[in-house]
């Protein structure tokens, strides 16, 4: 039968037409299309592998991101809370500022008060001495204008610093 | 239910050519042998060689298409002429034979002996427009990979029709070699492509289609040496080592080289066999269920137009199923020799 015995020619035509398409395939056609989509493989297993890596990043930054926003919320909070202990500081010290000087001021004003009093007395203190004085003269001018009383007066006067003397002594 | 139906009515209508061959039987006695219709010729001359296309009879005409034939005898040397000279007897001291053991192919007619026959036959000329087109084809996609980057595009036009096959060999490759897949990657792809667009074409009924070239023992043949000697050239000392030394009890030792040695050589057989077979089957059987409608014209209309419907339902499943078949017989054809070529390339344990 023709059928199963392998003809010649066409064993002849199969082998070189075969092996020169395998040849020029193998050269120009498989590997260039195969090294391709090898490439592309592996680009696309790099990009997944890249996009996992990403994803876990961006989660990490978020967590980081997150806590950064929990820790400027607390500083701003601890920050808040500075300020308000130093303004009630300052505005404490302030007011204690302000009432020492008040004190102070105060104080001055009562001793130059004191003082003014004290001049104003002495002063009135004078006025009065000579005022008396002036007085006492114009009595004693009236009193003295008779002899016998001079002389009682002056021996009046002599005792008195005579007295006030021997104290002083004794 | 639908589909029982359709068998039931189907079976119904096979088993009226069994009926019809009765009728037949005695219609015979009464006919002239010439109107029966010469089924085995028609379908050994559609599955066969032939040293003409032959593509069809316009009435009295025969249209074919004339192959030149390259014959050396061994006395006269080189002949090259065009088939046509052929049709009207001996040529240059050549003609076809007639009854005999070379029934159908060139003889001397001086000694009756085949000369040495390189001619370009039908199958010769389907094989070289199958490997053009193959050629063309992959050629054409790699200069789309060449042409663009892959890296960033998806394949368009025909990188998107020969990218799935070429990778799902490749693929293969890879599953059944191991690490140096990608040496043997390329004879697998193009063993895969050319069985499958032989197979294709081989189903196409009109002209550059038709002949059946992977149903050719011949072209399996090749195929199946090509895995052979790729598995054997590249065969491992491990492999070797399995054949001739192999790691058995010692009264086993002397037996075991003759079965291995046998079943390397048996593996290219059953390659060759199973293409062969398979895509010779089914052509034959669709072109029997084409013959069925010749069969019948002479037993009248009725069972000439149910047996021409059932022949041509079951044409048409039959040639879905040749489609199914081609693919499966490129895979099954690729993935044993990648299997094979995996086997030889195996390092040791």
């Amino acid at each position: 039968m023709s059928l199963v015995t392998p003809d010649f020619g066409l064993l002849f035509w199969m082998v070189i037409i075969f092996g020169v398409v395998f040849f020029l395939l193998a050269k120009f056609g498989f590997p260039i299309i195969t090294g391709m989509v090898d490439k592309r493989n592996e680009t696309i297993g790099k990009s997944l592998q890249e996009a996992k890596e990403i994803e876990v990043k961006m989660k990490e930054m978020t967590l980081e991101h997150e806590r950064m926003l929990e820790e400027a919320r607390s500083e701003q909070r601890s920050i808040l809370a500075e300020a308000s202990a130093a303004r009630k500081e300052i505005v404490g010290k302030a007011r204690e500022e302000a009432r020492e000087e008040a004190d102070k001021i105060v104080s001055e004003a009562r001793e130059q008060i004191a003082r003014e009093k004290e001049t104003a007395l002495s002063d009135v203190r004078r006025e009065v001495a000579i005022l008396s004085v002036s007085i006492a003269e114009k009595i004693l001018r009236k009193d003295l204008s008779d002899p016998a009383a001079q002389e009682e007066y002056i021996s009046r006067l002599i005792d008195e610093a005579m007295s006030g003397k021997s104290r002083i002594e004794s | 239910m639908k589909r029982l139906a359709l068998i039931f009515a189907a079976l119904l209508a096979l088993s009226l050519p069994l009926k019809a061959e009765e009728i037949s039987r005695q219609a015979r006695n009464d006919k002239e042998a010439e109107e029966s219709v010469d089924v085995v010729g028609i379908i050994f001359g559609h599955i066969g060689d032939d040293y003409e296309w032959h593509i069809t009879d316009w009435g009295e005409k025969r249209i074919a298409i004339p192959l030149p034939v390259i014959v050396r005898s061994r006395t006269t040397g080189w002949h090259i002429f065009s088939s046509s000279h052929l049709e009207e007897g001996p040529y240059e001291g050549f003609a076809i034979a007639g009854e005999g053991p070379h029934e159908g192919k060139i003889i001397e007619v001086a000694t009756g002996e085949r000369p040495f026959d390189i001619s370009i036959t039908k199958n010769v000329l389907s094989l070289m427009m199958s490997c053009a087109l193959l050629l063309i084809i992959v050629l054409l996609t790699a200069r789309w990979y060449r042409r663009h980057d892959a890296l960033s595009e998806h394949p368009t036009g025909i990188a998107a029709l020969m990218e799935p096959l070429i990778v799902m060999v490749h693929d293969m490759a890879k599953e059944n070699i191991g690490e140096d897949y990608k040496r043997f990657s390329p004879y697998l792809c193009m063993a895969f492509l050319f069985i499958l667009f032989n197979n294709f074409l081989g189903i196409v009924p009109f002209f550059p289609g038709g002949a059946n070239l992977t149903g050719n023992i011949a072209v399996t043949m090749v195929l199946a040496l090509f895995t052979f000697f790729t598995v054997n050239l590249f065969g491992t000392k491990h492999y070797y080592k399995e054949i001739f030394v192999p790691d058995v009890p010692g009264f086993l030792k002397p037996i075991m080289p003759i079965i291995e040695v046998f079943s390397a050589l048996m593996k290219p057989v059953s390659l060759t066999i199973r293409l062969f077979a398979n895509m010779l089957a089914g052509h034959i059987m669709i072109l029997a269920m084409v013959c069925v409608i010749f069969i019948m014209a002479k037993y009248g209309p009725v069972l000439t137009g149910s047996m021409s419907a059932v022949s041509v339902l079951f044409g048409v499943f039959l040639d879905a199923l040749e489609c199914l078949v081609a693919f499966i017989q490129a895979y099954v054809f690729t993935m044993l020799s990648s299997i094979y070529i995996g086997l030889a390339r195996q390092k040791g344990h």
